[in-house]
């Protein structure tokens, strides 16, 4: 499969890290850990959410210094102080989030803090490096695009890109494909491929364990800052053994899912329209209902209004047309609150910019929905005592792992900081709630308890309706499905056929479907 | 949003060193952030010192002679907590808008509108000169409150109402109150011509230690006020309301990201508007308890820039209303040594050389520096 595997008996060791020790205030986040990275594969790090993979890369890529330990890159001795040292050394990581500068071009980002060019200057020669380095690996970006107009993945291209023209021949991907589409993780594959066959090694970090499945070489397993599996070889491993040597148990990955009830009408939307952030149609007609103790799934390609769809439904974004309603009343264009008092909740999509406040406690966040109420409030003043409690009751159902509720949650690991949300937007029993990607940078075990959250809320009698990318999650939690392109809702499935779901998906109606019989078809 | 990874470009080329700046990931611990402005004020009384050597004064006699003309005796203390009081009021005033990161730099303003409520209750006269003195107290006060409350309404409804930068308006209502206290000063309350009004009536006067001073004799002379009675317990309900308050949890949010307070429920105009309100409230205070405890009677040139420093005092006290306390009565001492010394610029380049070290210190905190010899890099 490998070029540099097949030729050389033993490949070159490119990173060597040994007995590294990090600790943060409360956590011992690394535990003497060792980490070999061989030249030309690709390397998945695993690990339960706050296992400390994030910061084992982030050593690596001179962000933090490890309390003790040694590091060999290319066989010779490195201590970074910064990231400027690791992407000299030929080290280059790639965060979740990324840091590009959205009012510039692609190019202008590539050259932004480098000595060359000295001056904006003949921008176009360096255009034509950009795009030829682009060929070479297969990642194909137009260098005068505003980053601002890309897709999320080709912003991640931009990422790599920046990397490789400041010569990385390491490079770490944390959580790479958590923000892609489906289509888009198949094409970050490809790249990915190419990349380590021209003789670039990738440290990969998901959740995902199809995907580790599927691209790995070889894989690592933290636990609790501790390695569990090192440098195994990946391939033919089940995805059964791979949620056991991540959290330590047998993950069960088919939920027993009880027949729905669906009762009275919960949320009823007529003709909803609304433009999106570049003031361009987003919804364009959508109608349906959801129901009491039913979870309704909403299928499509990133972009087709799902964001929107949601924004309008929880009071934060307003509609140019049309009615929603929530246990009878109209709250179309009110504020969030309105929302909040008929029991809406909300899993947000994005987590840092709208589901949490960065620099404020575990406790502040938690109790964002529910501070005006007893006991946490007394009538003007805040209780902070019941606060702490309550925010203590929450760390310990959800699992969220941290040294103390008043550690700001900027600190906290991706999962942990996507239990916050989970353990705030469920504990309040909604009665209707709309979750985008509820499970995304949850690791197998998290899931399957998030999973089971649902379906109990659902049983309860809580209406609620599942944005997700991730058909598989979808079809295995959602009672019928509603697909959406292109801002407008293009039928409902209920058998969780996949083919038709992808037809509607890329723009085929329901009607069209059934006159061309396209389900005998299938 | 940060470029790249935050570096900022060096220096290099004739300079045989390499001074690098990277931002630091990882949080520092609390002591560095105390050690570094305690650093900071040592530095900037050491700047301080080179200079009045070079202009041929002693340092270490000056310094002496500030400690002791702002410390030195309980009378000087006294003067300084005099100074100290509307700055703890404006610091308030400050730290409450900042905290929600509403830019209000028309504290100067609401407190010429506060101090202008508080008079026009006396000159009027809406209360009578032999009304009680706690009557006049809580009239005024009252007056002055409300005062400068409505003076921080208009720049706040024009945030909510059009999106207008507070900055701007903020900034553009001080010249109007300064021009509309003038109109008073000079056309309206004039005595006998001259560009103030009558001296206020004693009943009208906040309460002064020295007015004690025929039963402590300990008092005698000493001008501290009532306003600072009022401005301690003003910090207090200022604490209450930012750390144990529902109103101060939903600023702190607001304050930290407006987009997740708005996804909780929280009426951000509102709250912008009620910020903006009590700002204006506190520098109100600030101004009524100037004019009714030191000054007298209505009068231009009554604050020599309480609004401005103020601001400066919110920002190093990190918006801790206690903390605002004490760095009122440090600026307190050096406008009080500023009297006292001459040039009288020197305790004023001091305060300028201390604000600038300190928010120079704060780039200590967030960035990392490291010197390296300067080799060719490739
Ligand atoms: N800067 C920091 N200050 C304090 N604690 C931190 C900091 N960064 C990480 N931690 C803690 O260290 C532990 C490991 O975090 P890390 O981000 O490495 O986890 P992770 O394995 O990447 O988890 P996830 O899968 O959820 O992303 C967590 O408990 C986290 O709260
Ligand atoms: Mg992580």
């Amino acid at each position: 499969m490998n070029s540099t595997l097949d030729s050389q008996n033993q490949p070159r060791k490119v990173v060597e890290m040994r007995d590294i020790v990090k600790r943060f205030p409360g956590v011992l986040a690394n535990d003497h850990v060792d980490f070999d990275l061989l030249e030309g594969e690709i390397h998945a790090l695993l690990g339960e959410n706050g296992a400390g993979k994030s910061t084992l890369m982030n050593i690596l890529a001179g962000m933090y210094k490890p309390e003790s330990g040694s590091i060999k890159v290319h066989g010779k001795p490195v201590t970074f102080t910064s990231p400027r040292d690791a992407i000299t050394a030929g080290i280059g990581m790639i965060h979740q989030h990324f840091m590009l500068v959205p009012s510039q071009t692609v190019t202008e980002n590539i050259l932004l803090g480098l000595d060359e060019p000295r001056f904006i200057m003949d921008l176009k020669n360096y255009d034509q490096k950009i795009i030829e380095l682009g060929e070479k690996f297969g990642l194909p970006v137009d260098p005068t695009a505003k980053i601002w107009q890309l897709s999320v993945g080709e912003q991640q291209r931009v990422e790599i890109l920046k990397m490789l023209y400041r010569g990385a021949d390491i490079l770490i991907m944390d959580e790479p494909t958590a923000v892609l589409a489906p289509q888009e993780i198949d094409i970050l594959f490809i790249t990915l491929r190419n990349m380590v066959a021209l003789g670039k090694s990738v440290i990969f970090i998901s959740h995902k364990l199809h995907e580790v499945q599927k691209i790995a070489d070889r894989l690592t397993v933290l636990r609790k800052g501790k390695i569990t599996a090192s440098g195994v070889d990946a391939k033919g491993k089940s995805r059964a053994e791979l949620a056991r040597l991540m959290v330590g148990r047998e993950v069960i990955f088919n939920l027993d899912k009880k027949e729905a009830k669906p009762g009275k009408v919960v949320l009823k939307i007529e003709n909803v329209h609304c433009l999106n952030d570049k003031n361009l149609k987003a919804l364009n007609g959508v109608s349906f209902e959801v129901r009491s103790g039913e979870i309704v799934g909403l299928a499509g390609v990133a972009g087709n209004g799902q964001k929107e769809l949601a924004d309008v439904l929880t009071g934060l974004r307003l509609c140019s047309e049309g009615t929603i309603i929530v246990q009878g009343e109209n709250i179309v264009n009110m504020d969030a609150k309105a929302g909040i008092r008929h029991g809406v909740s909300h899993v947000p999509e994005d987590r840092t910019h709208v589901g949490t406040a960065p620099n404020l406690s575990v406790t502040d966040n938690v109790i964002m929905k529910n501070y005006y109420k007893k006991p946490i409030a007394r009538g003007w003043m805040l209780h902070s005592p019941s606060a702490d409690k309550y925010a203590n009751e929450m760390k310990e159902i959800y699992d969220i792992v941290v040294p103390s509720v008043e550690t700001p949650v900027r600190l906290l690991s991706g999962g942990n900081l996507q239990r916050v949300i989970l353990a705030r937007e469920i504990s309040s029993q909604p009665t209707f709630m709309v979750a985008m990607q509820p499970t995304r940078g949850l690791d197998v075990g998290a899931i399957e308890g998030v999973q089971k959250l649902l379906l109990l809320l659902r049983d309860a009698g809580a209406a609620i309706l599942l944005i997700s990318e991730e058909l598989e999650e979808l079809i295995s939690l959602s009672d019928r499905i509603l697909v959406i392109y292109e801002g407008e809702i293009m039928g409902e499935v209920t058998d969780g056929d996949i083919g038709k779901i992808g037809l509607m998906m890329t723009g085929t109606r329901q009607e069209q479907l059934e006159s061309m019989g396209v389900q005998d078809a299938n | 949003m940060q470029t790249d990874s935050g570096k900022i470009p060096s220096n290099q080329g004739i300079f045989p060193f390499r001074i690098k700046f990277e931002e630091r990931i990882s949080d520092v611990p609390k002591w560095y952030t105390f050690a570094i402005s305690f650093g900071a004020v040592v530095f900037a009384l050491l700047i301080g010192a080179i200079i009045l050597w070079l202009a041929g004064g002693n340092p270490w006699a000056t310094y002496a002679h500030i400690g002791r003309s702002s410390f030195g005796s309980i009378g000087v203390f006294s003067d300084t907590l005099v100074k100290a009081t509307p700055l703890i009021l404006v610091g308030l005033a400050c730290s409450v808008a900042f905290r929600m990161k509403l830019w209000n730099i028309g504290a100067e303003g609401q407190f010429f509108i506060g101090a202008f409520a508080a008079s026009a209750v006396i000159l009027i006269p809406i209360l009578p000169e032999t009304a009680p003195s706690w009557l006049f107290i809580v009239v005024t006060a009252a007056a002055g409150l409300i005062g400068g409350g409505l003076y921080g309404l208009i720049p706040g409804l024009l945030k909510a109402r059009f999106n207008v930068n507070e900055v701007i308006s903020t900034l553009m209502l001080n010249y109007i109150a300064i021009a509309w206290n003038n109109y008073f000063i000079f056309a309206v309350w004039t005595e006998a011509g001259f560009q103030m009004s009558k001296v206020f009536p004693q009943n009208s006067w906040l309460p002064r230690l020295t007015d004690l001073g025929s039963k402590i004799p300990a008092f005698r002379g000493l001008t501290t006020h009532f306003g600072l009675v009022l401005a301690i317990i003003a910090a207090v309900i200022v604490w209450l309301i930012l750390y144990r308050s529902r109103w101060g949890y939903e600023i702190r949010l607001i304050g930290d990201n407006p987009k997740a307070a708005t996804y909780a429920g929280i009426p951000i105009k509102k709250h912008i508007v009620w910020v903006m309100v009590l700002s204006g409230a506190l520098a109100g205070l600030a101004g009524m308890s100037e004019i009714t405890g030191v000054v007298h009677r209505f009068q231009g040139a009554i604050s020599p820039g309480y609004g401005f420093t103020g601001i400066i005092v919110a920002w190093l006290a990190k918006l801790n209303p206690f903390a605002v306390i004490f760095v009122s009565i440090l600026f307190g001492a050096l406008i009080l040594a500023g009297r006292e010394i001459q040039p009288s610029g020197v305790p004023k380049m001091i305060q300028g050389v201390i604000l600038v070290s300190l928010i120079a210190s704060d780039f200590l905190v967030r960035y990392k520096v490291s010197i390296s010899r300067q080799r060719a890099e490739a």
